[in-house]
């Protein structure tokens, strides 16, 4: 598969009174045409600021993109001016922000909301571009749409907005679509349906999704490949496979270790202690040694380098490296993996 | 757990008026009993007045009809300040958006102290003090932090904060309103395990309001799922898990994902359709094993006691 977008040695820095918060130190990944990548990891571990540096939403100043690369089919958009910028934003790039509550215009009928990006980038006249609106709308599935059109968005709940962004984000036939926590405002029983019509359109469109979540669920069921972010790095990245059933990284370990499954029993769950570490002066070393009860003693000292696993899985832990002494992952998240195959089939049997 | 009932909830209406004509039937008649030191989870999507009827219980609202009655006690009702402010000592609150529920011109320590205040638990300054950082050490934050403001904190340590405000006056019940929906999978773990080990100490009981239904099954001794206004099923959490009844609640269940891709890849959803519920008669609640309840008519009664095989 071709790679539709790839992310080299990004940096992403912010300049506060405080001094310099870097926010993302050193992201490398690609995306290859028609998969859908999750992004997961802690408020703060920089997952959001990635992709917003991908579509150059970021505020300059105080934010700026340091360093690296961001090239979408070999052109780099880390260095292209604002006026080009807007030529491949909601064209080529678009976005779905997490809160359908505040990311329509209160203002603006949703179909002229939707049309704004088809007059614009695909010079479609404003008849044309009602007819594509109503389409798009049958498409995410709002019914009547031919009425709704011309409604506001107070007028829909938080599921239909929810379809109406993504009806605008995807307006363009975009190659990338970033999804900036989509469901986290709605539902489980919405959630569902969302998630299932972004596979839909998937399908149907080949385009790339970029998947932010702090959701493992919703990854589980969206995503091919997973990266985990923490402190403003990548710490393991994988199929979705490796990363569930053969993680390797402790913070891997402690993020699925915290979500609890139907059928556990009565046991603590494996909370990560402590809180992720101030971006305003990362710590040295690796930057989740503190909360991490495997570190190594030469967490403290160096940095881990990104350890291959498999051709497709890396993660960045000492204790990949040949002479680290031989570690478990914790009992909780070792049944778990164990259990999952075996629980998956009987339950695939009940429902 | 014990058998003895800390607070009963018979047929509690709460209907709110949109306009001249049309009201709206948050809570319509539910019926349910907490017993002292258990936690009871309430489930469903939002809308489906969850919020309301914890918030109804605590008298944020006034009930349009029925009884909540607190220790055998009417919650509602008239009622003197001195009574209220007994009420409200015993029972707290921890709200949902961590963001919004402190108020960020107040220190940590007058927003944890206001409770102590206003039930004049303390004497003096340097007693007030060392409650509020007793408090603070228990939640597990620092007594360092009693004279920040709310902004200098992470989501998580502000949901603490909301726990030490509430705990201030040794509550015996506290009703938390998605506590942790606002925060992070690895910070929701801690609070969960926060609110378990506090119970286990001090033996308060809990309402756990939540949609997020595999830390309720987690955290819950007992679950009620609601849909519009209804409680349509309640039961131990295991049995709600392995043998729900009610056609909501097994869609609502089958819509939840799980942290495990291979599951996720053969996951069936079952959609619910209001319609599909037999008309002839007004569904009651019933018994349909011990202590496992649903909303059903006689004829679906049947139905589902075959279904259980029993």
């Amino acid at each position: 598969m071709d790679n539709i977008l790839e992310v080299k040695d990004l940096h992403v820095s912010f300049d506060t009174y405080g001094g310099e918060v870097k926010a993302v130190r050193g992201v490398s990944f690609d995306l290859k045409k028609g998969e859908t990548l999750a992004i997961v990891g802690e408020s703060g571990s920089g997952k959001s600021v990635t992709t917003r540096a991908i579509a150059r939403l970021i505020p300059s100043p105080p934010g700026r993109i340091k360093e690296g690369e961001i090239l979408l089919d070999g052109k780099d958009l880390a260095k292209l001016k604002e006026k080009q910028m807007q030529q491949i934003r909601g064209k080529e790039i678009s976005t779905i922000f997490q809160d359908p509550m505040t990311s329509l215009n209160p203002t603006m009928k949703i179909g002229a909301q939707i049309m704004e990006g088809l007059i614009k980038h695909q010079k479609m006249s404003r008849s044309k571009a009602k007819e594509r609106t109503i389409e798009l709308l049958d498409l995410v599935g709002l019914p009547n749409a031919k009425d709704r059109v011309d409604q506001y968005p107070h007028q829909f709940s938080g599921g239909q907005r929810q379809r109406v962004v993504i009806a605008i984000a995807l307006a363009c036939n975009p190659k990338v679509l970033i999804a900036d926590e989509p469901t986290t405002a709605l539902d489980v029983t919405i959630q569902a349906q969302i998630l299932e019509l972004m596979k839909d359109i998937q399908k149907k469109t080949d385009s790339s999704i970029i998947f932010i979540t702090h959701d493992l669920g919703v990854v589980a069921n969206v995503a091919d490949r997973v990266a985990v972010m923490y402190a403003g790095k990548i710490v393991e990245i994988g199929t979705v496979d490796e990363i569930f059933y053969n993680p390797k990284h402790p913070y891997t370990w402690g993020l699925l270790g915290s979500m609890p499954t139907l059928d556990n029993d009565e046991e603590s769950l494996v909370a990560i202690p402590g809180s992720p570490p101030d971006m305003l002066n990362p710590p040295k070393g690796d930057a989740f040694a503190p909360r991490n009860e495997y570190a190594l003693e030469i967490d403290n000292e160096m940095e881990p380098p990104m350890f291959k696993v498999s051709d497709t899985h890396y993660a960045a832990t000492w204790l990949l490296h040949e002479n680290a002494p031989k570690m478990e992952p914790p009992a909780a998240v070792k049944r778990r993996m164990k259990g999952f195959a075996a629980s998956s089939d009987k339950k695939g049997d009940k429902r | 757990m014990s058998q003895e009932k800390l607070l009963e909830v018979t047929n509690l209406k709460q209907h709110f008026k949109t306009g001249r004509h049309s009201v709206v039937k948050a809570v319509d008649g539910i019926t349910f009993d907490i017993y002292q030191g258990e936690t009871f989870g309430l489930v469903g999507e939002s809308g489906c007045g969850k919020s309301t009827t914890g918030r109804s219980i605590i008298r944020l609202y006034n009930a349009t009809d029925g009884d909540v009655k607190f220790k055998g006690e009417d919650v509602h009702g008239k009622k003197s300040k001195a009574e209220l402010k007994k009420f409200n000592q015993k029972m707290q609150m921890i709200f949902q958006d961590p963001y919004a529920s402190l108020n960020p011109r107040m220190t940590v320590l007058d927003i944890i102290a206001e409770g102590l205040d206003v039930h004049g638990l303390t004497s003096n300054n340097a007693e007030r003090k060392a409650r509020v950082e007793d408090l603070l050490e228990r939640v597990g934050l620092n007594k360092e932090h009693a004279n920040r403001y709310p902004h200098e904190f992470s989501g998580g340590q502000r949901q603490r904060i909301g726990i030490a405000r509430a705990l201030a006056v040794d509550p015996e019940f506290i009703i938390a309103d998605e506590p942790i929906s606002a925060l992070d999978v690895s910070i929701q773990a801690q609070v969960v395990n926060l609110l378990k080990d506090l119970q286990r100490e001090h033996g308060y009981t809990y309402l756990f309001i939540a949609h997020d239904l595999s830390m309720v099954k987690y955290i819950s001794d007992r679950i009620g799922v609601m849909y519009f206004g209804k409680m349509v099923e309640l039961a131990d959490s295991d049995e709600l898990y392995k043998n729900p009844v009610h056609p909501y609640t097994k869609s609502l269940l089958s819509a939840i994902p799980l942290p495990d891709p291979d599951y996720e890849r053969n996951r069936v959803r079952t959609s619910y359709d209001p319609a599909q519920h037999d008309s002839s008669e007004e569904p009651e609640f019933r018994e349909i094993r011990p202590k496992h309840w649903v909303l059903c008519t006689t004829k679906e009664f049947e139905a589902y006691k075959l279904e259980l095989n029993d």
